[in-house]
């Protein structure tokens, strides 16, 4: 579903990414892992089309789709969602009015009817219960003095009410209380099938208790150092990012 | 319903939907002031002696004035006497008695418009006075007010029928002296609707003037009178449009508002006049007083607009709050997109004791936009316990507009509790990217947050005009971004 070739990004002139290669298929649950600027929420960002991040050199194939020549709402159309690290305010406009506008401009790309008031409340309601949020937040300004909490609950109901086929999901664990994990990653976990292919940047292994990835990467100095199974992240947490660095170093002096 | 969603698609397909020109025959006077010329409009009008000497003292009061240039406003110099003072449909002569004799092609210009006087008031609820060029075309259900006593009428109308409401209270808030383009409207002006609220009355219904400059080269200068006296209730409602023209075209209008005490007037505007072309060519320049007078106890007057059409917009809808415990407010959105300019805001006077006044202003600046606030909030020294809050916000989308605030507070009394509060801030791109991120193109987006961002003046909008404010923004930010 998803083909990243050679990957090169940078930001400010600053290169961030720096040759990235991953496949991710349908039905699979990837997980990146790494320490803090090793540029995982920058592939994060630029899959989902954030024109801050300036694409230098590589291919990103979703589907037949080259994904790097559509704007960031045709990818968004096509089945891309994005769950943000810091979901964005904003202010006046309410929760339950940005989710039908993007579920009916999804639905129009589609070629579905857009889906009136009655259906769409019953909707949103059910996927509420499952995130076990208020129904109140719905008419409350787009993440406005939402707790963190709250936010991070407010992207995976998003999530679960546009049903993406690619989700990838920006350290939606960080900030989040033991409950409001489980409840996340429980809304994620129901969100898995064999049509859906989900990406989780994470910079620990708790969320991995909960949802257990197929693959496991590592990144460091904006490559991918180190792919496995579940068992690596386990690893991660008991050595430690420290040696990744040292691996990632090496490699560096070895790459051409 | 249809007709709406109808309507919406007419928006998004073109820049400015009401630019056509409507062919009838008119009266016009030459272009140019004299007391000639107003003696000639006033003898057309059929109107009483008192109306004619007022307006030949304001006349020769406005000789003795220089228009005003402490606007944030350029414009090229205004040739006065080039401009045609009264033009009126030659069809309208004598004033049609019923909707049935008003011109058909009139009323189906104001069908095009989206105001078919019949169906549309009687759908809606909504009593409409229609004013094309200088007259005042037809007024729906009138019978109906009539029953509870409440006049309105077309002003031209008020001044033969009922000529001791107008003698009595035209120009107590807006005297004939009071600036240059108030006085040149007091000498000059056409017609405008008039309004009266018996004792008491709540009126069961929305009134609303609808405003269209048709002709060529005319200026539209029209009055409007509102009373709403002890107890009495109204909402009213002014939208304006005009034909895309590549000549400025002055509209200066004045605007009286008078609360007795426990009175309550409600004033709201949606105003879309040719704002001009891409590169600021054409375009109405909006130079208009409106003023309230909350002169019983216990009244209250509020003012909402949302401006979002004209070439230059000059206005500054007041309360002076002479009443114990008066109420003043203003709501108001002010959007500025290609070379359009808005110096815009209030005048809160405070007189009476525990009078309370609210200012909430929303500018936005897109294109090459200009958008000015200006307020003043004056407390006397009479003004005892008197309260003000003021909050203005600016947003700016791209990187060549401009937004200024200029707040003016002139406190006398010790008890006074006035507070300001003002933000300027850029859409952001990051909210911008959210919403694209969720499906939403960069167009819709822009839109949604700028309409959230209004979201609090909206809110005060009488029902009907919330939808067509939102439409409307998201018109006027056509092409805002690259």
């Amino acid at each position: 579903m998803l083909e990243i070739r050679n990957l090169h990004a940078t930001v400010d002139d600053k290169p961030i990414l720096r040759g990235i290669n991953l496949t991710v298929k349908a039905g699979e649950v990837h997980a990146i892992m790494g320490p803090n600027g090793s540029g995982k929420s920058t592939l994060a960002h630029v899959l989902a089309g954030r024109d801050r991040y300036i694409v230098t050199d590589g291919e990103v194939r979703y589907d037949a789709l080259n994904l790097l020549d559509m704007p960031p709402e045709e990818r968004a159309r096509a089945g891309i969602f994005l769950a943000f690290q810091y979901p964005v305010e904003i202010p006046g406009v309410s929760n339950v009015y940005l989710l039908k506008a993007a579920l009916n401009a999804i639905r129009k790309h589609r070629g579905e009817p857009a889906l009136d008031a009655m259906d769409f409340l019953a909707l949103v309601k059910d996927k509420l219960k499952l995130m076990g949020m208020d129904p109140s937040l719905l008419y409350r300004s787009v993440n406005e003095g939402f707790s963190g909490g709250e936010k991070k609950r407010n992207e995976i109901l998003q999530m679960a009410v546009l049903e993406p086929r690619l989700a990838i999901l920006d350290e939606t664990d960080s900030g989040l209380d033991i409950d409001a994990l489980k409840i996340v990653a429980n809304g994620i976990e129901t969100m898995r099938s064999p049509e859906r292919a989900i990406v989780l940047v994470t910079h620990y292994q708790r969320l991995l208790n909960y949802i257990v990835p197929d693959q496991v990467h590592v990144m460091a100095q904006g490559r991918i150092v180190m792919s496995g199974g579940r068992e690596l992240a386990l690893e991660l947490e008991s050595r430690g990012y420290a040696w990744i660095e040292t691996q990632a170093a090496t490699q560096a002096e070895a790459a051409p | 319903m249809a007709t709406q969603a109808h309507k919406l698609d007419e928006l998004i397909s073109q820049n400015y939907q009401h630019g056509f020109y409507t062919f009838v025959e008119t009266d016009t006077v030459p272009c140019g002031l004299s007391e000639g010329v107003i003696r000639m409009i006033s003898v057309m009008k059929d109107e009483p002696e008192f109306m004619r000497e007022w307006r030949l003292k304001a006349y020769r009061h406005w000789l003795t004035m220089s228009e005003p240039h402490w606007a944030t406003v350029k414009h090229p110099p205004i040739d006065y006497q080039d401009i045609a003072y009264y033009s009126a449909p030659r069809s309208q002569k004598g004033g049609p008695k019923t909707l049935d004799e008003v011109d058909p092609e009139l009323l189906r210009t104001y069908e095009k418009l989206g105001v078919p006087l019949q169906e549309r008031a009687l759908l809606a609820g909504v009593a409409v006075d229609a004013v094309f060029d200088s007259v005042s075309v037809a007024t729906t259900f009138k019978q109906k007010l009539g029953e509870l006593g409440i006049i309105f009428c077309s002003f031209s109308e008020a001044v033969r029928e009922h000529p001791d409401l107008v003698q009595q209270y035209l120009g107590t808030v807006v005297p004939y002296t009071d600036n240059f383009f108030a006085t040149l409207n007091s000498a000059v002006f056409s017609d405008g609707s008039f309004c009266y609220i018996p004792p008491g009355v709540r009126c069961p219904m929305e009134l609303s003037t609808y405003f269209r400059i048709n002709a060529q080269k005319t200026g539209q200068f029209e009055r409007t009178l509102i009373i709403a006296d002890e107890g009495a209730y109204v909402s009213y409602l002014e939208g304006c449009t005009a034909p895309m023209r590549d000549e400025n075209q002055l509209h200066a209008a004045v605007v009286e508002l008078i609360a007795l005490e426990g009175a309550q007037i409600k004033y709201s505007t949606v105003q879309n006049w040719y704002p001009g072309d891409k590169e600021g060519k054409g375009g109405i320049y909006n130079f208009v007083t409106k003023r309230g007078d909350c002169r019983g106890a216990r009244s209250k007057i509020s003012w909402t607009q949302v401006e979002t059409g004209s070439a230059i917009t000059w206005k500054y809808p007041s309360v002076i709050l002479r009443g114990d415990h008066s109420v003043g407010e203003f709501f108001s959105v002010a959007l500025t997109n290609h070379y359009q300019q808005a110096d815009t805001g209030t005048k809160m006077t405070h007189i009476g004791r525990y009078t309370k006044s609210t200012i909430l202003s929303k500018g936005i600046s897109a294109g090459h936009g200009q958008n000015a606030y200006r307020g003043l909030v004056k407390v006397a020294k009479s003004a005892i316990g008197a309260r003000n809050y003021s909050q203005c916000d600016s947003l700016l989308l791209g990187d060549k507009c401009a937004a200024h605030t200029f707040p003016y507070i002139e406190v006398k009394n010790p008890t006074a509790r006035v507070e300001h509060e003002a933000s300027t801030s850029r859409i952001g791109e990051d909210q911008l990217f959210y919403c694209q991120s969720r499906g939403i193109s960069a167009e819709d987006a822009v839109s949604m947050i700028v309409n959230g961002f209004c979201r609090e003046v909206f809110k005060e909008l009488p029902m009907e005009f919330e939808v067509e404010a939102q439409k409307l923004l998201g018109v006027s930010l056509e092409g805002s971004i690259g």
